[in-house]
């Protein structure tokens, strides 16, 4: 139980993929710009991860290490057409909003590498808390960003205006201001680290 | 204690009687005449922007020397003053309160500090927090004030803007009289600061030559219509070329070592600048060519690197 809730751990603050391992930085510059985005977006992240973490440890034993990778990319492709099609159903307004970032989670890297690096080597109970813990991790690390992006970009949190005359800073919305809080997000998660 | 002062150091020995603080004053003291025309020009507001910047700049010095646990004293060496300074200079005269505070904070925080201080940033500390409130509120910043003078008191374009271009003469750009920054808008006081630096070898020409002589070049080449026909004299009057040419692109920090790469520098602003101004959104491209060209400072530097005496080619 404590090595499960290690690798649960693991993902969300030791080997946090936005801000420790520097993963899948594409979807979270361009999805951040909202709380709503950021959210919706982790959470298909999450599923993603989970399931293809699942089938590929439980299949690792079949699967060819030479053709390993077009293998991983077909299971992690069936369940996002999964999440794009549940989404595009029942959440049309945000399947808008994330575009093409949805699909493109085909190729996000966090998928990949887990697959590659933890799923295909470890048993499918250790591989479903590793899976959890990045999606959590991934998705946190997306709220947080999107969060500050959208007080001080927009002005609001959810949609809602928090201070009347408060001025935003077009800048947090556009993508220089997704660097920037990265940049100084994985800043602050560093001096942390190391003290 | 005599005996240490017969202690033999390696070279190289510094025999020059500037340091970085010395430096900072001078090009201070080179600056005070734009500011004091943009005063002139513009009213007591552009006193009021230049003083809430510089606060804004040294304070958010101070704490930040205390987070890192550095010497706050640092401050006296005069980079934050100037760089609150160049900020002013770079912004409109009539502006709410805070975008100075905000700009200041910036540009100190996330130009240089975050780098390590001075001496460490790769961007000019200035200009960073210029951009910033450029994209960030575009309206303030490209909200201009019609000098005290001028007749009507609607606010115009600068000259750059398409609307607004060709209706100055060149006296009136040459000495200021138009909508624009506070520092960028008098030509004759920005000359006349250069021109101590120059004298007093603060800045070679290297640069600022190489910049303002590839704008013109290439705003005669494809400024007008046709080629061959561009109002060469009015890019070079208009706009923030003379201030970004003299005093920003020759920040010590932000500019290459050798010669050779200074000049590369500069035609690679001038190139970037003349594209922004001609054929890009903004009316206006110096601060981002300077801006540009800072980050592939690394790269130029490398590539200029000069042979070591006495030793051969490869």
């Amino acid at each position: 139980m404590k090595k499960l809730l290690h690798e649960l751990n693991k993902g969300i603050f030791i080997e946090n993929p936005t801000f420790r391992l520097a993963l899948g930085l594409c979807p979270t510059l361009a999805v951040s710009t909202s709380v709503v985005n950021g959210f919706g977006m982790g959470i298909a992240a999450t599923f993603v991860l989970l399931g293809s973490n699942i089938i590929v440890s439980s299949m690792r034993d079949l699967i060819p290490k030479k053709i390993r990778i077009p293998c991983f990319i077909v299971i992690i492709a069936t369940f996002v057409t999964i999440v794009e099609l549940i989404m595009k159903a029942y959440f049309p307004a945000l399947s808008k909003s994330l575009g093409i970032f949805v699909p493109l989670i085909v190729v996000n890297c966090i998928v990949l590498g887990r697959a590659e690096a933890f799923a295909s080597r470890h048993g499918v109970v250790k591989s479903i808390f590793d899976g959890l813990g990045m999606g959590i991790g991934f998705t946190l690390a997306l709220v947080l960003i999107s969060a500050i992006r959208e007080v001080f970009g927009n002005g609001t949190v959810l949609g809602l205006v928090i201070v009347k005359s408060f001025e935003p800073a077009l800048l947090f919305i556009l993508a220089p201001g997704a660097l920037l809080v990265i940049g100084v997000l994985i800043g602050i998660v560093n001096y942390m680290t190391e003290k | 204690m005599p005996s240490n002062n017969l202690t033999v150091t390696p070279s190289p020995h510094i025999k020059s009687p500037l340091s970085a603080r010395k430096i900072m004053y001078l090009v201070i003291l080179a600056l005070l005449p734009a500011g004091a025309a943009g005063i002139y020009i513009f009213g007591l507001c552009s006193l009021k922007v230049m003083l809430i910047s510089i606060i804004s700049c040294v304070i958010s010095e101070v704490i930040f020397l205390k987070l890192r646990n550095r010497d706050p004293k640092t401050i006296l060496d005069g980079s934050a003053i100037l760089t609150g300074l160049l900020l002013a200079y770079s912004m409109p005269p009539e502006l709410p309160f805070w975008i100075p505070i905000v700009g200041g904070v910036v540009s100190i925080v996330l130009g240089k500090q975050i780098f390590g201080g001075l001496g460490h940033n790769i961007f000019n500390p200035a200009l960073v927090g210029r951009t910033f409130l450029q994209i960030s509120w575009p309206v303030y910043m490209t909200t201009w004030k019609n000098p005290k003078w001028a007749v009507d008191a609607i606010s115009s374009a600068t000259p750059l803007a398409k609307e607004g271009a060709r209706s100055f003469s060149y006296l009136d750009l040459f000495l200021g009289n138009h909508g624009g920054c506070i520092g960028e808008v008098c030509i004759l006081a920005l000359v006349i600061g250069a021109l101590f630096l120059i004298f007093t070898k603060i800045i070679s020409l290297h640069i600022p030559a190489s910049f303002i002589g590839t704008v013109m070049v290439l705003a005669w080449i494809f400024g007008g219509e046709g080629s061959f026909n561009g109002d060469f004299i009015f890019h070079l009057l208009a706009g923030g070329l003379v201030l970004g040419a003299f005093f920003m692109a020759t920040d010590y920090v932000t500019c290459p070592l050798t010669r050779k790469g200074k000049i590369i520098f500069g035609i690679g602003c001038g190139v970037l600048t003349v594209l922004i101004r001609l054929r890009g959104s903004y009316p206006e491209g110096v601060s981002y060519a300077i801006l540009f060209m800072n980050a592939v400072v690394p790269l130029i530097d490398r590539y200029t690197k000069t042979r070591v005496y006495g030793i051969s080619k490869k």
